[in-house]
């Protein structure tokens, strides 16, 4: 039988964790290869999804579909489109990324840590590919527990805090959203996400409440402002490939959702929300970068960071234009590569001196020049200089929005020069002036390994800031029809 | 017509060259022996400069009236996305000719320069490859042929000023100096972006003839709008006010930098980027007085605190800001021709002085102040004279460079007086004649306090003074050739003069839609001698002043500044009107207390520890509470669910009453 790509995807890290059970604990080497080697081929395998996709196909590519329980109409259904496309491959992407940063880093339970990091890959890929709600909610609450694992067992010192906050907050919007897909059950009998989108025309008053539930749970995984106050302590409590997983991936599952479902089943209620998401957005870029700038841990002011630039993908996804949605998806993968590339450099230079303190360090770049230039080139994505990817989302994103309404994208616009502002001072506190502390004088600089898992960060940061078309034309087909449609609608409800 | 093929299929030579020299240098300098890097950093440049000068050959023979078009080269789509496409497109038309030549040229040798003056640094091969990316950045700008493929190289041109500031990065105000100017720029470029926006959903288009053949349908509040964005984008990148404080501190870098970056090239960006949007501008008769406003009260605002600085390298950096002013004045008087000639003039000359104070760093073991310098012109006979020449030109004694320029700026504005605004204009005049004046003393005092007088340094430092190194000397002896003669390429046509580059660049600038304002010559030549005049005495009397001052009454300064009113104005202007404290007390420090407060009172306190630490806290208070219901004795159970039948019963009861 012909499972088909996205099902191997799924399929081969659950198998990977089992295996792993069979492993001896203490031939951690062994482990730690074979770990990688599956993250490899994941990804490798995955590239497929890059070459075959064809951009100028409507609706969903690599599609598959088999009755699961069919009794309730639930069906195994995967497949891929534009929007999910490119997050499928940042999640393999990060797959060897994460264990080779876990290499040294992770000291105890390696075995189990692996295997959570796998079962975490593959429910992150099966959010993202799943066509049917209950599978897709299957995924979605599933990828809770190796994440709540990652962070409870090898996080830092409030690391139970913070996975406790972590799963009760999503826990909670979860919950919200599964009753409101029994009710969308109960009203259609049926599951099928590409049936309901765009064709539930439910009252509006009920649109509303559904919309909420849905998007409280989005908007807690964004996170959208204020609902953000488990992501400072969910980051800096995790391990940096848990870090990196969750600015990675995780918080785009949220965006995600807004695309793939509370929109398109909700439009009417999306567009009444429409406003007042964009001002949260807004608050959210200028909050974020604010608090920042107000940071000492070096975690926390990437974890604030994080708000700020999911603000934006939020502001260009609600300003509901080409420009303004290519721009958030195309943001979403950008974060996912620079902020992902910044937690492994905190990782790197934790690992050497077990302090996330700001103020530890200072005038390092003297010792460890490499480090610094590849810390300035991922700095510098952040912040959006032109010809880095950062620039390429934001420049989109702020147009979009500023064409939906020219107050938007003025306001938003202003975090740029926050977002340059917090970004050089931390660069200036760690890296310039004199040696202050002298244990920073003998730190070793970057060895093969970690280049190996930072250089197709950078290489992807040029690429895609210099060459955007390669990603943009293939999301452009999926972001048309989702206007298109979202267009047909409404003239299809003014239309008696 | 072979030529223009040829260069048509290798400018995109021109910004590569540097770009691959700074990535050589940049992945592998440290492994290089010396020779190898400086081979490396200066042929990137050269190549560039040798490409430049075909390309400005070949539009040289295409008929002027199908010059404006340019020389065209695609290189590939770099966004596309909706209706919005933007190439990587160069272009080489007279302006941007003009532009490439200056930086190519003034660049490249500067980099020969820096061979000399960085040749015991540590970061060599870095800073050589920071150089190069600098002039990649500067000529992505120069040569773009649409606005967001120049904000590329706007902004990347940020990040090398940024670098080079903070070269020397072991010193943390160094370090803060670069900071400061990115951040400061970062908010020039917010004005910047808004205005593509703006541009973007009027016009639809981001390619400079798009903008230019839309511009006069636009509405005149949206061009206005437009207009004034983008100039707070040139405020940034330029220096003027509100936005130039990045300026004076950026001298904390490299000298040769300050040459290339803060005085020759960079900072003339915005300028030409009004120059490129001119089609913008003429349609916009607000916009234009505000530029010429900002780039007048710039012009004298920064040479009266370039009077009292007493840093080499400060008076410098304000007068560069000053001059800038001076290009912005030209540019908001429409005399776009008369601003990049200035551009190019000031390119030259100030290219010229500071490598001289370079020179004299060099020399003094790295002295910049002028108050521990004095006569050392004997000394550095070489360095004292093209400095000498530097000073003339800038401060507008003809037949030297910046005479013609900033006569030309002058005369313009003076031109203006007779349409409306006359009052705006005259006293535009006389601001410009003023800082002329003061420009021209502040130089004098330079010279007089650093190469006359009797030493003040010590013994040692004076024993250690030598004239720089051949490679050093040769670039300033070039610079002060051009300096002398750089002005030839603009006598007006009333000393007999053909003014070349007015009518090399006449075909690219666009003209109001009430084109009435065609100059009529003739009858002002009366009053354009008077322009020259007085503009040659207010330069002459400058430097009579300064020098008589500075050498004959010594004692007058410290008089002056010790009488009561002296000493309060004195103290004003040393400290820059005190503006660097009056920003960081409005402006930084309560953007920190924001911050702080906001994470430790509102982030921390009222939603984390409120909002949500409260509703779990109050879950689990509750939860304890119910858990003693459910205490495993049985009675309890029962009496409950009899509790609860009986409740239930009387639902029903209710219920069927009613």
């Amino acid at each position: 039988m012909n499972l088909g790509i996205l099902t191997w995807l799924i399929l081969l890290p659950v198998a990977a964790s089992f295996a792993l059970l069979f492993f001896k604990r203490d031939r951690t080497t062994e482990i730690k290869v074979f770990a990688f080697i599956v993250t490899l081929l994941i990804f490798l395998l995955s590239l497929e999804l890059f070459v075959n996709f064809s951009a100028a196909k409507s609706g969903m590519q690599f599609e598959q579909i088999h009755a699961w329980i069919p009794q309730f109409g639930i069906n195994y259904h995967v497949g891929v489109d534009g929007i999910s496309l490119f997050l499928v491959l940042l999640t393999t992407l990060l797959g060897p990324i994460c264990v080779l940063c876990s290499w040294k880093q992770i000291e105890k339970r390696i075995k189990e840590f692996f295997i959570a990091l796998l079962l975490l890959e593959a429910g992150v890929i099966g959010v993202f590919v799943s066509l049917d709600l209950i599978m897709f909610y299957i995924f979605w609450e599933a990828m809770l527990i190796p994440m709540y694992l990652l962070i409870g067992i090898w996080g830092g010192e409030s690391r139970i805090y913070a996975a406790v906050k972590f799963f009760i907050y999503t826990m909670v919007g979860s919950l919200l959203m599964f009753v409101a897909i029994l009710y969308l059950y109960s009203r259609t009998g049926t599951f099928d996400v590409q049936g309901m989108q765009w064709k539930l025309h439910l009252p509006f008053a009920v649109q509303c409440w559904l919309f909420l539930a849905f998007g409280l749970s989005f908007a807690i995984k964004v996170p959208l402002f204020p609902f953000h106050t488990w992501l400072p302590w969910a980051h800096t409590e995790a391990p940096t490939a848990g870090s990196v997983i969750l600015a990675g991936v995780l918080l785009k599952m949220g965006v995600y959702g807004f695309l793939r479902f509370a929109i398109p089943f909700f439009p009417q209620a999306a567009q009444y929300f429409t406003p007042a998401i964009a001002v949260l957005a807004i608050i959210g870029i200028i909050y974020g970068a604010l608090m920042s700038l107000a940071q000492d841990d070096l975690k926390k002011l990437i974890a604030y960071s994080s708000v700020s630039h999911l603000g934006y993908v939020m502001l260009g996804i609600f300003a509901f234009n080409v420009r303004g949605m290519e721009g958030g998806i195309y943001q979403m993968l950008n974060h996912g590569v620079s902020t992902g590339a910044l937690f492994l450099l905190v990782g790197f230079i934790y690992e050497r001196r077990h302090t996330r303190e700001i103020s530890e360090y200072g005038g390092i770049a003297k010792v460890i020049p490499v480090y610094a230039v590849i810390f300035m080139i991922v700095t510098l994505s952040s912040i959006g200089l032109p010809g880095t990817n950062g620039f390429i989302g934001e420049f989109l994103i702020l147009l979009g929005a500023f064409e939906a309404r020219n107050i938007y994208g003025i306001l938003a616009a202003s975090g740029v020069v926050l977002g340059a502002a917090y970004m050089l001072w931390l660069y200036q506190r760690i890296f310039f002036g004199k040696i202050t502390n002298p244990k920073n004088e003998h730190l070793e600089d970057v060895n093969k390994r970690e280049m190996a898992y930072l250089l197709p960060l950078l290489i992807l940061i040029f690429v895609m800031g210099l060459m955007p078309n390669i990603f943009l034309s293939r999301t452009a087909k999926s972001v048309n029809d989702f206007l298109k449609n979202q267009a047909a609608y409404f003239q299809g409800i003014n239309k008696p | 017509m072979e030529l223009k093929e040829l260069v048509t299929r290798f400018i995109w030579l021109i910004p590569a060259a540097p770009l691959a020299g700074f990535i050589i240098n940049g992945l592998w300098g440290r492994r290089f022996s010396k020779n190898f890097v400086t081979l490396i950093g200066c042929l990137g440049p050269f190549i560039a400069l040798l490409v430049s000068i075909a390309g400005f050959r070949a539009l040289s023979m295409i008929a002027p009236a199908e010059r404006a078009d340019g020389i065209v080269y695609t290189l590939y789509n770099w966004i596309s996305a909706g209706s919005l496409h933007v190439d990587i497109q160069f272009i080489i038309d007279p302006l941007s000719s003009i532009m490439l030549l200056v930086v190519t040229g003034v660049g490249f040798l500067i980099h020969l320069y820096s061979i000399g003056y960085m040749g015991h640094d540590k970061g060599y091969s870095r800073y050589f490859a920071f150089l190069n990316l600098f002039m990649f950045a500067m000529l992505i700008l120069v040569l773009a042929n649409n606005l967001l493929m120049m904000f590329i190289g706007w902004e990347g041109v940020g990040l090398c000023s940024y670098l080079l500031i903070g070269f020397w990065f072991e010193d943390n105000e160094k370090a803060s100096a670069g900071k400061k100017a990115f951040i400061v720029n970062r908010i020039g470029d917010f004005g910047f972006i808004l205005a593509i926006f703006l541009i973007f959903t009027s016009c639809g288009t981001l390619t400079f003839s798009g903008i230019s053949e839309q511009a006069k349908t636009l509405a005149p509040g949206v061009l206005t709008a437009i207009a004034i964005l983008l100039f707070v984008g040139a405020t940034g990148k330029s220096a003027q006010i509100p936005l130039y404080v990045w300026l004076p501190d950026a001298m904390a870098g490299p000298t040769p930098v300050s040459a290339l970056i803060h005085a020759a090239t960079m900072v003339t960006a915005g300028v030409y980027m009004v120059g490129r949007m001119s089609a913008i501008y003429v349609n916009s008769p607000e916009a234009l007085i505000i530029v010429s406003i900002i780039g007048g009260l710039t012009a004298l605002y920064a040479a009266t605190i370039g009077l009292v600085q007493n840093d080499i390298k400060k008076v410098l950096a304000y007068s560069t800001i000053s001059q800038l002013g001076y290009m912005f004045l030209g540019m908001g008087v429409m005399a776009f021709s008369a601003g990049i000639f200035h551009l190019v003039t000031h390119a030259f000359f100030k290219a010229l002085l500071f490598l001289c104070a370079g020179s004299v760093i060099h020399a003094m073991s790295g002295e910049q102040d002028m108050r521990k310098m004095g006569g050392l012109w004997r000394k550095i006979p070489v360095t004292f004279a093209c400095f000498v020449i530097g000073a003339i030109a800038i401060a507008g004694v003809p037949p030297f460079a910046g005479f013609f320029s900033k006569d030309e700026i002058l005369w313009k504005t003076l031109e203006r007086y007779e349409t409306t605004h006359a009052g705006l204009y005259a006293v535009l005049w006389v601001i410009g004649l003023l800082s002329a004046l003061m420009t021209a003393f502040y130089m004098f005092r330079l010279i007089a306090m650093t190469f006359f007088g009797a030493p003040r340094a010590n013994e040692e430092i004076m024993h250690h003074v030598h004239e720089s190194p051949f490679s050093m000397t040769s670039v300033l002896v070039t610079l002060a050739i051009l300096s002398l003669i750089g002005g030839f390429i603009g006598v007006p046509h009333l000393l007999g003069g053909h003014n070349w580059i007015e009518g090399y660049l006449e075909p690219v600038w666009a003209h109001p839609e009430s084109a009435g304002a065609v100059t009529t010559e003739a009858a002002n030549h009366s009053m354009e001698i008077i322009n020259i005049i007085v503009s040659v005495l207010a330069g002459l009397a400058g430097i009579l002043g300064a020098l008589l001052i500075y050498t004959k009454f010594t004692a007058l300064p410290a008089k002056l500044t010790e009488s009561n009113s002296g000493k309060f104005v004195h103290r004003i202007v040393y400290n820059k009107y005190y503006i660097d404290e009056i920003y960081n007390a409005l402006v930084i420090q309560p953007i920190k207390y924001l911050s702080a407060l906001l994470w430790l009172i509102f982030d921390m306190a009222i939603i984390d520890g409120g909002l949500v630490d409260l509703s779990a806290t109050l879950i689990a208070v509750f939860s304890q509470l119910s858990r003693r219901i459910q205490n495993g004795i049985v009675n309890n159970y029962a009496m409950l669910i009899f509790i609860g039948a009986i409740l239930m019963l009387c639902f029903f009861v209710a219920q069927m009453a009613a």
